[in-house]
């Protein structure tokens, strides 16, 4: 009285290790080819061209740069990481909150989610001059300036994770004795999350370019006040070394986000529950 | 009516239920009864409100007219709380291993997590499923998936269980082991199960009475009692003049 047919798992969990390098390989190969081979060409064109370095630099002499100024650019990209992180950290948390209290409240739904998609003509950028007025030249105004830029695309994702979820499953629960807590917890929140990490994605590739931003609109120190400072001396090769900074700083901050991303839910790139 | 209506007291009993989705008339005046522990087979057409019927059991919508009643309770709340119903999809929580998926009922209620996998634990022997305790849905076979699915919804501990073509997405090979295994669990367990199927076989094979219904609106055209001999194997009973003339008179209602 039994079906044993079917006993089998649906598929065999191994996979052999010499394929994944090989299947990363052709994933990450690419890409660093044609990087590795535009570096080349733009250090061959400045070295044919012998372009005056105050014009533009070559990768060499950007290295040189990062060589010589390496703990004055390292300390202010202390100073931006600061304002990057804690920036990003305060959207992330007041992304999620808002995002829960627009789920669970109807009202707060209808009147604040219009409000907030049509705040997002708003150009973030061209608050970050009034954040200084009022909070000064220190970490503050930089901060809101990151928590600003981050916090739409979690929100967003938040709410659109927490909506999207399939009705069936809501059903399915409400017959299987859940509270309102049970399927938040259970159900919706779980099929939200990658939702959620894709804002935060999006939030972390934006996070050191809006602390750049905010440097820009007044500040003493941190990679975006480096880089005003060296152009105005015309030391574009320190240009460049700030703008390396900030975009490994960036790409970092997404790579983290990420791998966060599959050591939390590593089902869903299995195919989640919508 | 069947032979132990006399007997036993009806668990739920439909009457009039008329429901419309917007322009849409879903159910047009559904009206029946089902005894306890009795398993009822509901046969129609696609969209001819199968669902909807077992939503409006279950007291997941409130049907525009008519009344559902089970055990004397009435309103949706109290309906929601003695039904537990199994959908078409297996809908397993993919962050959820098996057993963390068949006992979710218990944790809903308050039970630790690590005491509802204890409770879990005995069923996954007793239908075939030990060892897959820890496997994720994506690790187990759409027969499997369905089993969990089933013990999910035993485990809810209701005395209804409404089944929505839950094996409707298998393989026919696939379906027939498990229409046995289910037939074998509700021996064991025995509940007051609905079984909705497009399927007139699994419907004659699996349960004590078929309503056939109509085209949406959806109403019933035919009652069959399959007062079938069932301790013979399956290829005998599908094959016997008996149940080749319940299908027969089925097709025939469903107008195939
Ligand atoms: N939530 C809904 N909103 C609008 N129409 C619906 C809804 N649910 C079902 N229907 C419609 O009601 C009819 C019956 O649906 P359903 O009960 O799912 O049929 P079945 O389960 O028999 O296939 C179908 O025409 C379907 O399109
Ligand atoms: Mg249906």
């Amino acid at each position: 009285m039994s079906g044993q047919a079917d006993l089998a798992p649906a598929q065999s969990a191994s996979t052999s290790r010499s394929r994944a390098t090989r299947s990363a390989f052709a994933r990450f190969g690419p890409p660093m080819l044609v990087v590795v081979l535009t570096i080349a060409l733009w250090e061959l064109v400045i070295q044919i061209l012998d372009v005056p370095s105050y014009i533009w630099s070559s990768p060499t002499q950007i290295v040189e740069t990062i060589q010589e100024r390496f703990p004055d650019l390292m300390g202010h990209a202390a100073v931006t990481l600061t304002e990057t992180l804690v920036g990003f950290g305060f959207a992330v948390f007041f992304g999620l909150a808002f995002g829960l209290l627009l789920h669970f409240s109807v009202m707060a739904r209808r009147s604040l989610y219009p409000i907030l998609i049509a705040s997002q003509s708003i150009p973030t950028v061209v608050l970050a001059p009034v954040f200084v007025l009022v909070l000064g030249f220190g970490l503050w105004p930089k901060v809101s300036v990151v928590a600003l830029f981050c916090f739409f695309p979690i929100v967003v994702g938040t709410i659109d994770g927490l909506t999207s979820v399939d009705r069936e499953y809501i059903r399915m629960m409400l017959t299987l004795d859940a509270s309102r807590m049970g399927i938040f917890r259970r159900v919706e929140f779980p099929s939200a999350l990658p939702q959620i990490f894709t804002g935060m994605r999006v939030g972390a590739t934006y996070a050191a370019i809006g602390a750049v931003f905010g440097e820009w609109a007044g500040s003493q120190s941190g990679l975006g006040w480096q880089m005003l400072q060296a152009k105005g001396r015309l030391d574009t090769a320190l240009v460049f070394a700030d703008i390396v900074f900030i975009t490994v700083m960036a790409l970092s901050l997404f790579g983290i986000v990420s791998l966060v991303e599959r050591l939390t839910i590593p089902w869903a790139r299995k195919g989640g529950v919508t | 009516m069947t032979p132990e209506a006399v007997t036993s007291t009806a668990a739920i009993e439909l009457r009039g239920i008329r429901h419309r989705f917007g322009e849409v008339a879903a159910l047009a005046d559904v009206t029946f009864t089902i005894n306890r522990h009795e398993r009822l087979g509901i046969v129609g057409p696609s969209g001819c409100g199968k669902s909807t019927l077992l939503s409006a059991i279950a007291g997941l919508i409130q049907p525009d007219e008519g009344t559902v009643e089970i055990d004397e309770a009435t309103t949706p709340g109290e309906r929601l709380r003695r039904c537990a119903l199994m959908p078409q999809r297996d809908l397993l929580l993919p962050w959820r291993t098996a057993i963390d998926n068949a006992a979710i009922a218990l944790q809903n209620r308050g039970m630790k997590r690590s005491e509802a996998r204890e409770q879990a634990r005995p069923l996954f022997e007793r239908f075939g499923l030990a060892e897959f305790e820890e496997r994720t849905p994506d690790e187990l076979s759409g027969g499997m998936r369905q089993r969990v699915a089933f013990l999910r919804t035993l485990m809810a501990q209701k005395d209804i269980l409404l089944l929505d073509e839950p094996f409707a997405a298998l393989d026919s090979i696939t379906r027939s082991g498990m229409q046995e295994w289910l037939l074998s669990a509700l021996e064991q367990e025995p509940r007051t199960a609905l079984l909705v199927t497009h399927d007139v076989d699994e419907a004659l094979l699996l349960t004590h009475r078929v309503i056939v219904m109509s085209a949406r609106p959806g109403r019933i055209v035919r009652t069959l009692e399959t007062d079938l001999a069932r301790d013979r194997p399956r290829r005998e009973i599908v094959t016997s003049p008996e149940f080749t003339a319940l299908k027969e008179t089925a097709l025939e209602s469903l107008e195939l």
